[in-house]
């Protein structure tokens, strides 16, 4: 059902290396588990609401307090910010270019 | 002494602290030392913990600094119910973000993180007065069954060493059962609480969905994760989770209890609707014999307490679940996992390149994630991904969002006639050790009872309700004085907000059935 | 096939131009504004504004596992003037979703914006429609700092956090922008109106305000629209309409050839003139859009909506149709003063002064306009061509008219007090000149400058009238040629008379009286 360029474009859309001997392993699990998942492709869902939060879809609650006052609140100091990073300089992250 | 404050639940610990019968301190000590000694064990032992605190509180080290940016908590409902924590130590799942202390998530990708904040639902119950005692095993990133996802080793079943605790929060399960600590914090996605508290014959809560905040939490399913309990026995689930609940300013999706959660005190079920719904039998495979045995027991208990039970109920949806469940769980996952980049903290893979020193960034991104992520998150990842992808959005997420809608509203057809749902909490009991890696969908059907709920946001909690006599128990720990059999969990689930009703309803039953929640302590 | 998109972009020499003109540019324009809160749009760090890198940053901004975003109340307040300013159509519901790619800048791996239930949709500002209004959360910043030993051998950069998730309303016109000048006026427009609004401080140097330009082209009488392309941050009002000249070039160039226009999204440099592709070609784009979990829907409520509509100040266009119908302004008096609102709020200032004699409405905007801005000089702050800036440089809109009399000398009351004394004739306008000149070197009363230098207006008396006699005799030939018919010959009388009068006397008085002297 998922092939192997198929798992690997997926692979590259979520920024997943897999090793060649994973490759095959991978696309035959994902196969097994769509065939599970596309059952819900028997049912008759027309006209029904997807609903994307279980809370704003029930009446019972106020959900306009959601949003947030205005008002500052401390930072984290740099070094904390900085502290679990795996490089640094220059008081930044460092990182690869992109466009290298 | 020792073995009269392990016979102590949290509740009795609380109260005896609170009438100068025992020391604080040196309950900490007492747990402190008893997780020590299974962290050092390591596998020889049965694993439950990532991290255990070197220090009783009170003394240097426990000092609360508290960097978070915190908006203040204007719309707490109800002070907390029943006594203050006490002291009683608290043993957290490691995916809660606690300050000072390692917050792996059961991942590589997380070795040795350290964040620089306390999750909400940690820091009430510390205000509450329960100490951090450790932090608790768990499948990587919530993902499992079984708490064999974990990078720091699989958690085993304190009723068999060979079987595994369920998961993800196996390490908190297992834990409570085994004695080495009084309670435990669990998350529950699509069943990460009350399969694990079934698997090891204890008591597990997943609250309705927002109930209690998500802030410090890493995250698996944002829809769905919800923080709870995990306890010797109910009252300690209703006293932990009144401390934990209540609207959080900085987790948008939290919300205001309606109600107060009281110290469940019923001992009769007159009056209570209890409905069983047809759709028991999951697809391809079906409960063992022993829970079927000990859930049928169970139910005529609830008759003889003056229960209604009711056969005629129907969730027509709910064999869908697990699919719909296995399409929106891994598409959150995949994007709330793509903050492990390398970047900020956690792993970064060296480089790799076969070029001297070239290492560009599409490289670091693709090998940190290979090495940093085990296989079933990978594998969720990239399920989610691709069901999220151009051209899939509406066959899968579009439409599992849909059923979850159809699931939903068979919930609240069914509660307009029954008060309470009643399943088994998991189709088996605890399994061996490897038997379900190999095929991941024999793995996510423990879940089958459980994950409707998650979808709905309802309220439900697994309680102990027997022993199956089918397996044979191999190496027990402490458990030989109990003879055979593994444990089995009711699953009682109520509408949104019910949890008093549920807690009263499962203490009831819970004196009926009379399990012995201390048979596995080691 | 598509010409490769690194070609320089220079106009075509031997293209015939009946040829080029048969190509009409369609051209849309998406426009990022920093919204003016005091926090970021999910968490409770102040904004940044060039404090030292990652000072500004919390769990929530730095994506640090477990935490959440929360939206921030005053950013879909300013999203909803602004959507009122443009009268779009509100969502009572907005719903924010996340867009999932990989990018140093971006902490969480998708950025949260807002998809397909936007917070405005619909709306126009002048000539141009407007698609849609929406939140969203700013990239960090990625700073390069070259080679670094940290990464041996290869290119580095730092990523700054400050910037990221400050609060962003994107902007969405219709294509309905047809020329590179109408894009960058129109821009100029949709700038001085939001900086009326108080929603964003537009200011261009801090990259507060920016823009993409999305530009097809189709035969001229087509109502089809051709392949477009999205040229990417055209960073000040000259390079949009540099960019987006050297992109129509390039699609004609590609069109005359007879191939195909590609989709893509583009880089303009302004040094080079030259266009290049910002994505390589394997990257093909799937944002993996959903609904955001961690973020309930935005439910505007009537608070919300009347807290927007009592935040919405008049418009530059309706302040132009106003000044035209109250104060009979010409129009084009009326929309300086409107789309430069600091001129219109002196002008106002000046007209509320209470000057007596009063000065006529159309005789102190033309003094406001033409005499007092001019004196003041050009805007100081020149854009700057730093690197990472995206900013739209700040200029002056028409580039004579000069800067903020609300900075100089000139009272608005000063400035109404010597309009009105020229309009009774009690100074001649150039004498009133020398006053200004005055006033903005050292300020003051005009009404005491005059007295004091003794340059109020002779009228037509006896004073007056023995200066031009004097003034004839001793231009007797000048004198001869009046009388003989050559009118134009009066000249060097006039003139002797304002020589004497230092510019007291008014012009056309003193050229009745020497008319009348010489019996003409
Ligand atoms: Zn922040």
């Amino acid at each position: 059902m998922i092939g192997r360029d198929e798992v690997l474009h997926v692979a590259r859309l979520a920024r997943l290396a897999l090793a060649e001997e994973e490759i095959e392993p991978m696309a035959r699990e994902l196969s097994a588990v769509l065939e599970h998942v596309e059952r819900i492709g028997e049912l008759d869902l027309d006209g029904v609401q997807p609903t994307s939060h279980v809370v704003a879809s029930s009446s019972k609650v106020d959900v306009t307090r959601a949003l947030r006052p205005d008002e500052p609140r401390p930072c984290l100091p740099r070094e904390v910010a900085l502290a679990q990073a795996p490089a640094v300089s220059d008081g930044g992250f460092l990182v690869p270019s992109p466009q290298a | 002494m020792s073995a009269e404050v392990l016979a102590l639940s949290a509740a009795q610990a609380s109260a005896a602290i609170g009438a100068g019968e025992l020391d604080a301190g040196e309950l900490f000590s007492f747990y402190r030392e008893r997780a020590e000694a299974d962290r050092e064990a390591g596998q020889e032992g049965l694993n439950c913990f990532t991290w255990v605190a070197r220090e009783a509180p009170g003394k240097a080290g426990t000092r609360v600094r508290e960097t978070v940016p915190h908006w203040p908590d204007t719309v707490r409902m109800h002070e907390s119910a029943g006594s203050s924590l006490a002291g009683v130590p608290l043993a957290v799942k490691d995916l809660f973000c606690t300050e000072d202390a390692p917050s792996q998530s059961g991942s590589r990708m997380l070795e040795g993180y350290t964040p620089p904040y306390t999750a909400s639902a940690v820091a009430r119950l510390r205000e509450a007065g329960a100490p951090l005692l450790a932090k608790t095993n768990q499948d990587e990133f919530a993902m499992g069954s079984s708490t064999e996802n974990s990078a720091f080793g699989p958690t085993l079943n304190p009723w068999d060493r060979t079987r595994v605790p369920g998961g993800s929060s196996g390490g908190s399960a297992a834990a409570v059962a085994a004695g080495l600590a009084p309670w435990a914090l669990g998350t529950d996605t699509g069943g990460s609480i009350r399969q694990p508290a079934s698997l090891c014959g204890v008591v597990g809560l997943k609250p309705t969905y927002g109930s209690v905040s998500r802030y410090g939490m890493i995250a698996f399913a944002s829809s769905l994760d919800q923080a709870g309990p995990l306890t010797r026995d109910v009252t300690d689930a209703a006293l932990m989770l009144a401390h934990m609940i209540g609207r959080d300013a900085c987790d948008a999706t939290s919300l205001a209890h309606p109600q107060q959660i009281a110290l469940p005190s019923a001992e009769r079920l007159d009056g209570v609707r209890i409905g069983v719904p047809a759709e028991l039998e999951p697809e391809g495979s079906s409960i063992e014999d022993g829970v079927r045995r000990c859930f049928h027991r169970a139910l005529a208990l609830a008759e003889e307490l003056g229960a209604q039970v009711n056969t005629d109920i129907s969730l027509p949806h709910a064999p869908y679940g697990l699919s719909a469940y296995y399409i929106l769980a891994p598409a959150e996952a995949s994007s709330n996992l793509a903050r492990f980049d390398g970047v900020r903290y956690g792993l970064r893979a060296a480089s790799s390149s076969k070029v001297e020193g070239a290492t560009d960034l599409l490289d670091m991104y693709t090998r940190t994630r290979h090495d940093g992520f085990g296989r079933e998150v990978k594998r969720r990842i990239m399920l989610g991904t691709y069901a999220l992808s151009s051209g899939y959005y509406e066959a899968y997420y579009g439409r599992a969002q849909k059923v979850r809608t159809k699931i939903a509203e068979d919930f609240a057809t069914a509660f307009a006639s029954v008060d309470l749902i009643a399943t088994p909490t998991s189709p088996g009991v605890a399994f061996a050790l490897g038997e379900k890696t190999a095929d991941p969908w024999s793995m996510y059907l423990s879940d089958y009872f459980t994950v409707p709920m998650s979808l709905a946001g309802i309220p439900a909690i697994s309680i102990p309700c027997g022993l199956s006599d089918e397996h044979a128990r191999a190496g027990a720990n402490g458990a030989e004085a109990n003879g055979s059999g593994l444990p089995v969990g009711l699953q009682l689930a109520g509408p949104a907000f019910s949890e008093n009703k549920l807690l009263d309803a499962a203490h009831a039953l819970e004196r009926a059935i009379a399990f012995d929640s201390t048979a596995a302590h080691v | 096939m598509s010409e490769p998109a690194t070609t320089p972009t220079q106009p075509p020499e031997g293209g015939s131009p009946k040829q080029k003109d048969s190509y009409e540019a369609v051209i849309g324009l998406e426009i990022h504004v920093q919204l003016a809160t005091v926090t970021k749009m999910f968490c409770g760090c102040e904004l940044s504004f060039g404090e030292p890198p990652n000072t500004r940053t919390c769990p929530v901004c730095l994506g640090l596992p477990g935490s959440l975003p929360v939206a921030n109340a005053h950013a879909v307040h300013l999203g909803l003037v602004i959507g009122l300013a443009l009268g779009c159509e509100l969502a009572p519901r907005s719903v924010f979703h996340r867009k999932n790619y990989f990018y140093p800048d971006l902490p969480k791996g998708y950025q949260i914006s807002q998809y397909d239930e936007p917070l405005c949709r619909g709306g126009a500002l002048g000539e141009v429609r407007i698609r849609r209004v929406h939140l969203e959360e700013d990239a960090a910043k990625l700073i390069h700092v070259g080679s670094s030993g940290r990464i041996h051998g290869s290119d580095a950069s730092i990523v700054d956090f400050n910037r990221g998730g400050t609060p962003l309303a994107e902007i969405v016109t219709e294509p309905d922008l047809r020329t590179p000048e109408q894009a960058s006026e129109w821009l100029k427009l949709l700038r001085t109106t939001l900086r009326q609004l108080g929603v964003s401080d537009v200011n261009m140097e801090e990259g507060s305000l920016r823009c993409d330009a999305n530009i097809s082209l189709r035969p001229a009488c087509s109502a089809e629209l051709g392949t477009k392309t999205e040229l990417k941050n055209v960073n000040s009002f000259r390079f949009i309409e540099r960019g987006i000249r050297a992109e129509i070039a390039r699609q004609e160039r590609i069109l005359h050839a007879g191939r195909q226009v590609v989709q893509e999204t583009l880089h303009y440099d302004p040094a080079s003139d030259r266009i290049t592709s910002l994505r390589s070609k394997e990257e093909a784009h799937d944002y993996r859009y959903f609904p955001e979990p961690d973020l309930l829907p935005v439910a505007i409520d009537q608070h919300m909506l009347a807290a927007a509509r009592q935040a919405l100040s008049e418009l530059p266009s309706e302040r132009a149709a106003r000044f035209q119908r109250q104060l009979a302004l010409s129009l084009e008096t009326a929309q300086l003063l409107s789309f430069r609102s600091e001129l219109g709020d002196y002008f106002e200032a000046a007209l509320a002064a209470g000057a007596d004699p009063a000065p006529p409405a159309q005789a102190l905007a033309n003094w406001v306009t033409g005499e007092l801005a001019p004196r003041l000089g050009g805007y100081g702050r020149e854009h700057d061509d730093r690197g990472g800036g995206s900013a739209v440089a700040d200029e002056p809109v028409d580039g004579g008219v000069g800067g903020d009399p609300v900075n100089s000398r000139v009272t608005p009351a000063a400035l109404a007090a010597l309009v009105g004394m020229t309009a009774a004739k009690q100074v001649s306008v150039g004498a009133a000149r020398q006053v200004l000149d005055r006033l903005i070197a050292e300020g003051g009363d005009p009404r005491a400058i005059v007295e004091a230098e003794g340059l109020a207006a002779m009228d037509g008396g006896d004073e007056l009238a023995a200066i031009v006699a004097a003034a004839i005799a001793a231009n007797a030939d000048a004198a001869q040629r009046v009388r003989e018919g050559n009118a134009k010959a009066v000249g060097p009388i006039v003139g002797q008379v304002m020589r004497q009068t230092r510019g007291r006397a008014d012009g056309t008085e003193v050229a009745r009286l020497v008319n009348e002297q010489l019996g003409v």
